[in-house]
């Protein structure tokens, strides 16, 4: 169908029960949300990342019993560089919403989610690998797709598509 | 004792390392080490126009590539907003059950063949030689279709090819059944299969299991009935669903997925609506040659699409399909140029292979083997 302009203000989403659960939960957590494409992006503030996921899996209206994706997109030159994202699901509410945490490029460094969902491990690791990013009480966090003595992080943005050799 | 099972070893489905801790035959702690396969393909895709990766798709998930490919085209139709014509989307569901067949055929005859059962091997094999000829007669080639292109299908189905479609749809119910008879009253199938690496519900849900994985323990979620796309909410099935948890449970559902999915295309393919095969977008969709042959504008838009290709508007998306293997989506971010910025596959193996210490920690060395048949992994989605 032909595309709706995107709704970036956190007034006009306020009903949608992941954006009412975080922000009657800790109101500095919800740093924007963005309904597009008949998708829910909520940026998350940081340091309450793994609280905010507790609450979500546990959340009785829609419970986000189900943990999709953990990925990471590098808008290098631009700062904050890394944005960490979420994908959710509700089993029962058949919704999806997707978090997303935005990160500066200088060590970054984030919570774990594993806590939450035991799902997060290896998707974690893979960011970790890929893009750098570590992830604090993390059970296990090695690189898990590159060789262990591989150096440089592959997706990022300044580094080439061919490899170095 | 530490035992390295091995990247190069017939019953890892590809190039999967396990590394087992174990105590005469009973499993201690069991690693897996992927990465064997890993080709950067998201790091490629960055680097291609929209329609460029299409090819690349259909490699991740090797035994299922219709799928894959229906996934991105999908996720970028959604971004661009495109209105994809019912013709098209039929086409789409047919051909996607027919690799879901083609898909558990591979999974039914390389998991008995590590229990033991060879024969059922070649059975599989030789359903699976008819559905690829079937590919290969609408698309040219047997596994790497690319068949689905953004906007439609990439050509029309040749004459003769639902008659084909419909003759293959017969015959195969009774292929099915001789598959049950093998092996579904077998006692040694049962007792290599039954209670074996069993995974509760609230385990398979944390560790991110989807699918017949996830089905075999009862859970009954199918993206397919309950967040449908392409057209699924014009078909009727039913989706089986287990309750043990164990092989044998996961066996079950997956042999009667066969029997919807067949039922599927015979639907598909009674109820085949007219019209063209891809939407109406010039700016998108590659003109019919005739017209590129023929007219000045459908020439400039041809060779614009082909070298320049497409802006998609910027924002991001995730479409995710019920794959074979579970719920295999694509997360796609443009940033409004005709390259993606960035194209994640949230890969259902991957996932699915976290549910494997669970399943097999304290129990014997035979049962990895049917624990890792009956997660039916492809390294190519797990690595990418």
């Amino acid at each position: 169908m032909p595309l709706q302009p995107a709704i970036t203000d956190v007034e006009q989403l306020k009903q949608h029960p992941a954006i009412a659960a975080l922000m009657a939960w800790n109101a500095a957590s919800v740093e924007g949300a963005k309904f597009d494409r008949e998708e829910m992006s909520i940026y998350v503030e940081r340091s309450s990342i793994r609280d905010a996921c507790e609450l979500l899996r546990q959340n009785p209206d829609c419970p986000y019993n189900y943990l999709a994706d953990v990925t990471c997109v590098d808008w290098f030159p631009s700062e904050p560089r890394f944005e960490v994202v979420y994908h959710l699901l509700s089993h029962s509410k058949k919704e999806r919403v997707r978090l997303k945490v935005r990160l500066d490029g200088g060590s970054p460094a984030l919570d774990s989610v594993t806590a939450v969902w035991p799902a997060a491990n290896y998707f974690e690791r893979e960011v970790f690998d890929l893009f750098g990013i570590r992830f604090a009480g993390h059970p296990y966090l090695r690189r898990i797709l590159m060789p262990e003595d591989w150096e440089g992080s592959p997706l990022r943005k300044d580094y080439p598509v061919e490899g170095y050799r | 004792m530490i035992l390295n099972m091995g990247p190069h070893h017939p019953s890892t489905h590809g190039v999967l390392r396990l590394i087992l801790e174990i105590d005469g035959e009973n499993i201690v702690r069991i690693m897996p080490d992927i990465g064997y396969l890993h080709t950067g393909i998201e790091k490629t895709c960055e680097a291609k126009f929209y329609q460029q990766v299409v090819p690349l798709t259909d490699r991740i998930d090797y035994l299922c590539p219709l799928t894959n490919n229906l996934c991105y085209v999908l996720a970028v139709e959604k971004l661009l907003g495109l209105e994809i014509p019912p013709k098209a989307q039929w086409m789409r569901v047919m051909l996607n059950e027919l690799t879901r067949i083609n898909s558990h055929l591979v999974w039914l005859g390389t998991h008995a063949l590590d229990i033991g059962a060879m024969t059922v091997f070649l059975y599989c094999f030789r359903e699976r030689e008819d559905i690829l000829r079937l590919f290969e007669m609408v698309s040219g080639q047997r596994m790497m279709t690319s068949y689905f292109r953004i906007g439609g299908l990439a050509l029309e189905p040749p004459l003769g090819f639902f008659d084909r479609v419909k003759d293959f749809a017969k015959r195969f119910p009774s292929k099915v059944d001789e598959y049950e008879n093998l092996l579904t009253g077998n006692p040694i199938w049962g007792m290599r299969t039954k209670g074996v690496a069993r995974i509760t519900a609230e385990d398979a849900i944390a560790l991110g299991a989807s699918g017949p994985t996830l089905r075999g323990s009862g859970i009954d979620f199918d993206l397919r009935r309950d967040m449908p796309y392409s057209g699924y909410e014009n078909f009727k099935f039913k989706v089986p669903v287990g309750t043990d948890g164990d092989v044998f449970a996961r066996y079950m559902c997956r042999v009667g997925e066969m029997r919807e999915s067949i039922a599927m295309v015979q639907q598909a393919v009674e109820g085949m609506p007219d019209g063209p095969i891809k939407a109406v977008a010039p700016k998108v969709v590659l003109p019919d040659r005739e017209m590129m042959k023929t007219q000045m504008e459908a020439l400039i838009y041809h060779f614009k699409i082909i070298t320049e290709g497409f802006a998609v508007p910027a924002g991001e998306v995730y479409q995710a399909v019920e794959s074979p293997r579970g719920e295999m989506g694509y997360y796609i971010v443009s940033d409004g140029t005709a390259k993606p910025y960035r194209v994640h596959m949230r890969s259902a193996c991957l996932a699915n292979l976290q549910t494997l210490p669970t399943m097999c920690e304290g129990r014997l060395l035979a049962d990895v083997v049917a624990a890792i048949g009956s997660i039916d992994i492809v390294l190519g989605e797990i690595d990418r």
